[in-house]
């Protein structure tokens, strides 16, 4: 599979969070790249990530765009996007689950997560999320 | 960088002028830039012709998603009877006019064209705030829109990594945002030229005629601190943290150091610029700076021989108010952690030692974001010639500004110095 976003996709809706090492210096990223941006290297292989991390920033949003808004998220139930450091040492974007984002003070970051792949639409248009939740 | 770079003449600014920003359902971008462009040519003190203009240099970011309309460089030349002169657009998201600036600058410096009109239009309001919201995500990464998060969000998360990072917290922010309220209330240009102070006055009279409860915020921040009048957008990004969607146009007169005096006595000279790439949130070494914008300033210094310390003065781009506190420090004006202390002591007031923002920035002064870039070098021209008015900073022997200009979540940053001699 090619190193790109589309096969990074492919790997979530499998439920997998898959990065590329670069097979020169060892460097490790996700999503995936095809050019190693320390070493310029072009091999890579697949890596799968364990799935844990913690919280390293945070946002609650309140005025979301129109697919969010779709799922019943407005100024009174704001969802929680984040940036979470993986085990591995590489950062991702995601959304935040099973903390609320009506109470931002409650969210600390440092909070250990877990990722949870959150599947939303009918069968044949369905999309899947990264998201992080706690352990 | 291998080697000091040069540029291959001098260029200097003889004009500079702004369309008011603001919400507008009766004008459209033509309109905008017209104002601009009268302004512009009324502050050239000699005079100057249309026909002199060699090339157009045109910032322009959303106009094809918000009103359906691209390919703006000939439309704004047709405008202004300039065609077949050549008519550039540039993008680089909220940095899309200081692009054309830079642009602006090779083209004479390369020895190419005399005189080059650079500027930047926009037109946003007249969508919904939703629509707004999802056109300016363009310019995001498209990681951090499928995890949901908006601009303000991009800039909340980042607000939450400086606060743990440094032991700042939301009271400092409101500094900023007093300040910048402060300052556009003696900028008749601004879209809000009202104080905070300004503001509660008014809701209060407002709430006396209406026969409701009178609020009772003892000072600025505990009206900032009350959800009813600043309610959340992406926590910890309130209302008052965030600019406002704008319509409006600025643009500036760049010509041949050579010839400069032809135009004016007192122009400005472009002694720096610098523009650095970076990448989106996830990438990033670490959430409290952005890279790009320090790439951007160690070639404008370099440029420039000058130090952060020389700039006296500075239009830095707060798109939020967390914003404004990191490109301070990343512009080397305080040191990493000390920006919100600096803020706090009033150092960046208009009276401070360093003020930055003194239009009222982006939050107040608006950012109709492909005329931003220019628009910050219209306030830096007004100052260092004096005739800023009200808002005119007291230092003396006011000869060096500068102007920060940010796109997307930190992907273009631009940093321009000019000179007064």
């Amino acid at each position: 599979m090619p190193f790109n976003d589309i096969s990074y996709e492919r790997f979530l809706s499998e439920e997998k969070l898959m990065g590329s090492r670069c097979q020169k210096c060892d460097a490790l990223f996700i999503p995936p790249r095809s050019i190693c941006i320390k070493c310029h290297g072009t091999e890579m292989e697949w890596v799968e990530m364990k799935g844990k991390g913690k919280l390293a920033a945070f946002t609650c949003i309140a005025i979301g765009p129109p697919f969010m808004i779709k799922e019943g998220y407005d100024r009174q139930h704001p969802y929680v996007s984040g940036v979470v450091e993986l085990e591995e040492g590489v950062r991702v974007v995601a959304r935040i689950e099973g903390v609320d984002g009506s109470k931002p003070e409650t969210i600390k970051i440092g909070t250990p997560l877990q990722v949870e792949f959150l599947h939303r639409g009918e069968a044949s248009n369905s999309k899947i999320f990264l998201a992080f939740k706690p352990l | 960088m291998q080697r000091r770079r040069k540029l291959g003449r001098g260029v200097a600014m003889v004009g500079a002028g702004m369309s008011r920003f603001g919400m507008f359902s009766d004008k459209d971008s033509k309109y905008l830039f017209a104002e601009a462009f009268n302004e512009m040519i009324s502050t050239v003190d000699k005079g100057m012709d249309p026909e002199d203009i060699d090339a157009l240099y045109l910032g322009n970011f959303t106009n094809d998603f918000f009103i359906h309309q691209g390919h703006w460089g000939p439309i704004i030349a047709d405008l202004l009877g300039i065609t077949p002169k050549p008519a550039t657009r540039t993008e680089g998201a909220c940095a899309s006019s200081a692009l054309a600036f830079r642009e602006g600058v090779f083209a004479i410096a390369s020895g190419f064209y005399d005189v080059v009109l650079v500027g930047g239009v926009e037109e946003m309001s007249k969508r919904s705030t939703e629509e707004v919201t999802q056109g300016l995500a363009m310019a995001a990464s498209p990681y951090e829109v499928k995890a949901g998060f908006t601009f303000p969000g991009v800039f909340g998360a980042i607000a939450t990594a400086y606060f743990a990072k440094y032991g700042a917290s939301r009271e400092h922010l409101m500094n900023v945002t007093i300040k910048s309220h402060n300052n556009a209330r003696l900028n008749p240009k601004a879209q809000f030229n009202v104080s905070i102070r300004d503001i509660m006055n008014q809701r209060i009279e407002r709430a006396k005629n209406k026969g409701e409860p009178i609020p009772t915020w003892r000072d600025e921040k505990e009206f900032l601190r009350d959800p009813r009048a600043n309610p959340v957008v992406a926590w910890p990004m309130h209302l008052y943290d965030c600019c406002p969607i704008s319509d409006g146009a600025s643009c500036v007169l760049l010509v041949a150091e050579e010839i400069a005096k032809n135009f004016t006595d007192n122009p400005l000279y472009v002694v720096g610029i610098g523009q650095g790439s970076g990448q989106g949130l996830h990438a990033k070494e670490d959430l409290t700076y952005f890279e790009a914008t320090r790439y951007a300033a160690q070639e404008a210094y370099e440029l420039s021989r000058l130090k952060p310390e020389d700039v006296q003065i500075a239009e830095v781009h707060d798109c939020f108010s967390i914003a404004e506190i990191i490109h301070i420090e990343d512009l080397g004006f305080f040191k990493p952690g000390e920006g919100y202390k600096a803020v706090e002591e009033g150092l960046t007031r208009l009276d401070g030692s360093k003020p930055i923002n003194t239009s009222g920035g982006l939050k107040c002064k608006g950012h109709p974001v492909g005329a931003t870039g220019t628009g910050q070098l219209v306030e830096i021209w007004k100052q260092l010639r004096g005739e800023a008015g009200e808002r005119q900073v007291p230092i003396k022997d006011l000869r060096i500004g500068a102007t920060h200009n940010l796109g997307g979540t930190g992907g273009t940053c631009t940093f321009i110095i000019l000179e007064r001699r």
